[in-house]
């Protein structure tokens, strides 16, 4: 029953122990393992990109090919790199840092990680069955209806499986937010990540119900024959843009507010001061999640809604520039008067600000609407996008990653090789991106499998190959630094960091049930407090008593798995509906099972948790 | 200790969110009610942007009848007091009243579902007017049938739910379940009204 | 409209155009270099918002810079525990309401300029009155751009002859997915949408050139080949070429009989998709002009040696995806010999992407294009000889020099002042 059986145990009972949980922290785990794979995919297919625009007219990839990479390259990013990345530390830390046991749906939180494991996997096997999807990330219609093959039903019901895991996990979220807080952990008193994922997490719930519309929409179209789509039936194929921009809009915004949130607790554990500005760092994020719903056509500038549209969607994006200057203004005087302390979480954060700023910058450059006619869909908009993912959230998520690392598996991460993985990927970032926006101006549209000679657009190409091989190396020395560290095993405190909130007040890696005892929270950060104020202790909240947990259950990996297999039934059709049989029974079996079967967990008892030690971070 | 919320009998009064699951179960199935309607308002819209674009297919005013339609909405409007009924039996604890009133839930869906399913046949039969027609039959069908499975599938999960827990009695395990099925009962109703409205009455009048 | 903004430009342009315009793209291509009206504009609008977030940016790496330096951690200070400040209502406000500020100073001219860009209603000389418009129908297809001359009729595909320092109106649809159109240098881009979303846009070229477009929006496997130009030509020129491309019926026969073959060989086996003259017809580009063309199939320099490979592999290596690829003929050797001297003998006008380029000025008002008041559907355009103030017979091949700047002198127009940069 206790994790420290399974240390033991085989290969065998580990994978069993993974298929089957519930907890919290091991999904984050197998979040972090299942967004760092597609991740290293998806910089691979970043690097084909690059070596084919190396040189002008390089035939180094065929034309189709360019456009099944470009296009998996946006899809597994997003989808399958960025969302999970930060699902891993939301999963690690968001019930640490409230003080909860676990989340509010223990059988929930799985089922979302494995719905999006099954689901990049289905992305994926397009590769072996004939090609993967080739018309964008943004796959607009009617190409992607026209697109031969299956490769864009992949798209369409792979985005699907894994959409309904990220649905769920946004929910969950939301609930343990708002239900799960410790005795004084008021919504004022939240860390800034837990605000910010809670905050994403309402945008999860709102946007993604337009992609699934979406994409089931351009499923009956491909698969069914429905029109709505095709132009020659009374179709429109504009609705398609509508509905995957009123998602993919608030989509950014999930991505980056995690990421803001990272960096209000890295900045503040470093500078050795509070965070500058609480309050109005809440209320920015709540007005960019806001507003963020109301500017998805400036994606469209130039689709033809008219100079009235297009006005009132300019300067509905213009006015977000706003909370997201007071955010840089705020970190930037969190740092004011501080002891900053050069640790590598550190040092991607402050990183993060100037090439967020940048990126900001060209947000505002590209929301002026007439400006947009010319900056739209060039290398100018593929440079901006990058300055504020790779800028803002990669940055973001591998400054998280290195400093709950301890908390998440218990060792350090060689910070001699972080910093170098850093300065690798930070120049090879601006190396490739930035020359990108003149690259844009200078009239190279974006998705060019190749570029004609003679258009002086050769050297800034060059360049940018050569900052993505940086970027490429930098990554590798931080799979060298995890293996390296992770096979030493070297053991560290709770506190490694000396810093502020919740999560450090208990031993790292925490015991599966977190909390020995509810902590009693007396102010922002916490920790901090008790150190300043008390014993460095936090105090516990209720007399030590048992514990309850939920059980562990294979049924979230067989309702997942039906799906991806009934998937390929709805694709295939003919003979294979037997598959489509198959899987959704299996699925409607799981859910039955679930429903009908009482799970009402067990208790870990008081006489047991005695024997373990305090439950502090000492 | 844990098995207490099997227990049966003794209950409180708002039974389904006396336990931190109960809660948690109720408020995150609101949250999901949420997303439902970003869902059904994505639908509408796709439907409202497509629903003159018959091409060469039969249109709205063609062939919508609003006789069926009402009584169908009436059947579904009734199963919603109905499910209420229920809903105040069960915070009353008596089982039985609640199973009755769920029973007659389950058969006006299932009425409702039924002539839903006559209407769909009529369209196709009777005005060749079938999923693959025109932007707006697909439109149509998309939106009506994503109601329609919704309805199928709140009927499936009430009758597991009255069926599993036949000999047993409510609980405080089982009453969150028991109400937040009630509540996407609801919410079905309340998507109807709009279907009713934008969908049948627009495309007669309109 | 542009008043305050010209003043504005003038204080920044110098410094501001100076870096970015070092070295950015060439002159056919880069946005930063424009030639035409839409994207002098959009330039003004860019070269703004620039300056106000290098502005935004300054700042902001000013007290980066400061604080990194000035409040690292040293050696012995471990134990410091810096005041916890809560924050500042000064401080925060004054952050808030300065972007806002800023905004809108952006705001203002964005919203100014995106009206004035969708403004397809005519324009008016300087007495008020209103000029007649130029309108083109532009189709896009998969990977290849046609134009259809409204009521003049005139059909040209891949190369679009516009008349300089006069908007030319284009009312843009797609036969298949989404395009995007997008001449850098004259102006913004717009998408070419499937039926029943057609885009409505202007461009104005204020000098002569040819001026490269791009297909911008991910069309297929060929996206990146979607290329197609702007010739922009004086508007003596212009009516010259336009009465050229009307007297072309298809039926004239060529001087050689090699030629004469080959356009046998073309009836029988391309004229289905490829017509030449004005014709509806267009399963595949017009090539009315073709011999004229700069480049083939939008990209590929225009030789012999292209040429028959595009005919004989029907361009599957050159252009994959395109829908050549489908077409049934199969032509012997000899037979695309014969078809290619066809080809090439297709140049019905003086007027071609060399008179561009070559200096030659000749103003008209086109009234020749537009012959009666009441509209006439595109009638009697034949009777429509040069009107204009100059005679457009008068021969501009004799001095095919290219790129002699002088000549342009004898312009009477509001020509740009700034023909002398090239």
């Amino acid at each position: 029953m206790s994790t420290t059986a399974n240390q033991k145990a085989g290969i065998g009972s580990v994978l069993w122990d993974y298929l089957t949980t519930v907890d919290h922290k091991k999904i984050a785990i197998l979040y972090l393992i299942g967004g760092m794979f597609f991740f290293l995919v998806g910089g691979l297919q970043a690097m084909l990109i690059r070596i084919q625009l190396v040189v002008p007219e390089n035939e180094f990839l065929s034309a189709q090919f360019y456009n099944e990479v470009l296009t998996m390259h946006g899809t597994t990013m997003i989808f399958l790199a960025a969302m999970p990345l930060l699902f891993a530390l939301m999963n690690a830390v968001l019930p640490l840092q409230i003080g909860a046991r676990d989340v509010a749906f223990p059988f929930v939180n799985a089922l979302g990680f494995w719905l999006f494991f099954f689901g990049g996997i289905f992305l994926n096997i397009s590769w072996f069955t004939g090609g993967a999807p080739d018309a964008g990330w943004t796959a607009y219609a009617p190409l992607s209806v026209f697109s031969e093959g299956h490769g864009v039903d992949y798209y369409a019901i792979g985005l699907q499986i894994s959409g309904f895991g990220t649905l769920m996990a946004g929910i969950n979220f939301l609930v343990t937010v708002i239900n799960m807080r410790a005795p004084g952990m008021t919504y004022m008193r939240m860390p800034l990540f837990t605000w910010t994922s809670f905050i994403a997490s309402v945008l999860i719930l709102f946007a993604f119900p337009a992609l699934t519309v979406g994409l089931f929409l351009l499923t009956f179209d491909r698969l069914f024959g429905a029109n709505f789509f095709n132009p020659d039936m009374g179709g429109n194929a504009i609705i398609w843009e509508h509905l995957f921009w009123i998602f993919g809009h608030p989509e950014v915004y999930i991505l980056i507010l995690p990421a803001f949130g990272v960096f209000s607790e890295v900045i503040p554990a470093f500078a050795k001061k509070r965070l500058f500005g609480y309050s109005s760092m809440v209320f920015a994020t709540i007005l960019i999640a806001f507003l963020g719903f109301m500017v998805w056509a400036h994606h469209m500038f130039t689709v033809g809604l008219g100079p009235i549209a297009n006005s009132i969607f300019a300067v509905a994006t213009m006015a977000i520039a706003v909370p997201t200057g007071i955010k840089i203004f705020n970190w930037l005087f969190t740092l004011w008067g501080g002891q900053i302390r050069m640790t590598s979480p550190m040092v991607f954060a402050l990183g993060f600000i100037p090439t967020f700023t940048v990126g900001g910058m060209t947000g505002v450059m590209l929301a002026s609407a007439a400006a947009d006619f010319q900056y739209h869909d060039s290398y100018f908009v593929v440079a901006h996008f990058h300055y504020v993912i790779v800028g803002g959230v990669v940055l973001g998520i591998f400054a998280g990653l290195i400093y709950w690392w301890p908390k998440m598996f218990g060792t350090f991460l060689n910070e001699k090789l972080n910093h170098w993985f850093f300065w690798l990927f930070f120049i090879g970032f601006h190396l490739t991106f930035f020359l990108q926006h003149f690259l844009g101006l200078m009239g190279m549209p974006r998705r060019y499998w190749t570029f004609l000679e003679g258009q002086n657009l050769d050297l800034f190409n060059l360049i940018s190959t050569i900052g993505a091989f940086f970027m490429a190396i930098g990554t590798l020395v931080f799979l060298f630094n995890v293996v390296k560290t992770q096979l030493k095993g070297e053991k560290v405190s709770g506190d490694p960091w000396d810093a502020r909130t919740l999560e450090w007040s208990i031993p790292s890696p925490p015991p599966f049930y977190n909390f020995k005892q509810e902590p009693l929270v007396r102010g922002l950060d916490p920790l901090w407090i008790e150190k300043m104020q008390g014993n460095g202790k936090i105090q516990p909240a209720e007399p030590l008593g048992d514990i309850h947990m939920p059980n562990r259950s294979l049924t979230p990996f067989m309702i997942s798995l039906g799906l991806f297999i009934a998937g390929f039934g709805i694709m295939y059709q003919g003979g294979m509906w037997v598959l489509a049989g198959i899987g959704f029974a299996t699925t409607f079996g799981s859910m039955l099972y679930r429903s009908l079967k009482d799970d009402i967990g067990y208790h870990v008892h008081k006489e047991e948790l005695e024997e373990e030690g305090d439950g502090s971070n000492g | 200790m844990a098995e207490d919320v099997l227990k049966s009998g003794n209950l409180p009064e708002n039974p389904e969110r006396a336990t931190l699951e109960g809660r948690n179960k109720f408020m995150g199935f609101w949250f999901f009610l949420g997303g439902e309607t970003v869902l059904f308002a994505s639908l509408f819209g796709t439907y409202l942007a497509l629903r003159n674009s018959n091409a060469e297919g039969p249109a709205s005013e063609d062939i919508f009848g609003l006789g069926l339609v009402f009584i169908m909405t009436v059947l579904l409007l009734t199963s919603s007091l109905t499910s209420v009924y229920a809903m105040y039996h069960m915070k009353n604890n008596d089982f039985k009243k609640m199973q009755l009133w769920l029973g007659i839930t389950v058969v006006l869906g299932l009425a409702f579902l039924g002539m839903e399913i006559y209407e769909f046949y009529h369209y196709v039969h009777g005005y060749e007017f079938g999923y693959t027609t025109s932007a707006f039959s697909s439109a149509f069908y998309t939106l009506v049938g994503f109601h329609g499975g919704h309805v199928a599938f709140g009927l499936l999960w009430i009758v597991s739910l009255m069926i599993r827990n036949a000999k047993r009695g409510l609980n405080l395990y089982n009453t969150p379940k028991f109400y937040i099925a009630s509540l996407y009962w609801h919410f079905i109703d309340v998507v109807w009204v709009f279907i009713f409205t934008v969908v049948y009455l627009l495309g007669k009048v309109g | 409209m542009k008043g305050w903004m010209s003043r504005f430009k003038a204080v920044f342009a110098l410094t501001v155009m100076a870096l970015i315009l070092s070295g950015c793209g060439e002159s056919f291509l880069s946005a930063l270099q424009p030639s035409g009206e839409g994207a002098s504009m959009l330039l003004d609008l860019m070269i703004l918002s620039i300056v106000i977030m290098l502005f935004v940016f300054v700042i902001v790496m000013i007290i980066y810079v400061f604080v990194i330096f000035k409040f690292r951690q040293k050696k012995g200070q471990e134990d410091i525990v810096p005041k916890q400040v809560e924050g500042s209502h000064a401080l925060e406000t004054l952050w808030t309401v300065i972007p806002i500020i800023l905004l809108l100073i952006l705001a203002v001219p964005t919203i100014q300029y995106t009206f004035a860009l969708a403004d397809t209603s005519p324009e008016t000389t300087e007495e008020g009155e209103e000029l007649d418009q130029i309108w083109v129908d532009v189709t896009g297809s998969q990977y290849w751009w046609h134009f259809e001359y409204r009521d003049i009729e005139v059909t040209t595909s891949q190369e679009l002859y516009i008349p300089t320092d006069r908007r030319v109106n284009l009312s843009m649809i797609s036969d298949d997915v989404i395009h995007s159109f997008w001449v850098p240098t004259i102006q913004g881009k717009m998408d070419v949408n499937p039926t029943g979303n057609t885009n409505e846009m202007y461009i104005q070229a204020e000098e002569e050139g040819v001026y490269w477009g791009k297909c911008a929006e991910l069309c297929g496997p060929s996206h990146s080949l979607m290329d197609f130009k702007i010739v922009a030509v004086s508007p003596g020129e212009f009516e010259q070429w336009v009465e050229d491309m009307q007297s072309v019926s298809g039926e004239e026969e060529p001087e050689s009989e090699t030629a004469q073959a080959g356009q046998q060989v073309f009836a029988d086996n391309c004229m289905s998709c490829h017509a030449i003259g004005s014709s509806p017809n267009k399963a595949g580009p017009n090539l009315t002009n073709f011999a004229d063309r700069e480049k083939l199939a939008g990209v590929f320099d225009m030789n012999e040696e292209n040429l028959r490979e595009w005919i004989a592999t029907k361009g599957e290596e050159m252009k994959p995806g395109n829908s050549m690829m489908d077409a049934p003929y199969d032509l012997s050797d000899e037979e695309i010999n014969q078809v290619m001297e066809y080809l090439m003998t297709l140049s019905p006008s003086e007027i071609t992407p060399e008179s561009a380029n070559n200096g030659i000025y000749e103003d008209s008002d086109l009234s020749g294009l537009f012959p009666e008041e009441s509209e006439g559907e595109g009638e009697g355009n034949s009777d429509s000889e040069g009107n204009g103030d100059s005679e457009s017979d008068s021969e501009s091949g004799n001095n095919s020099e290219d790129d002699s700047e002088g000549d342009s002198s004898e312009n009477s127009n509001d020509n740009s002042d700034n023909n002398s940069d090239e």
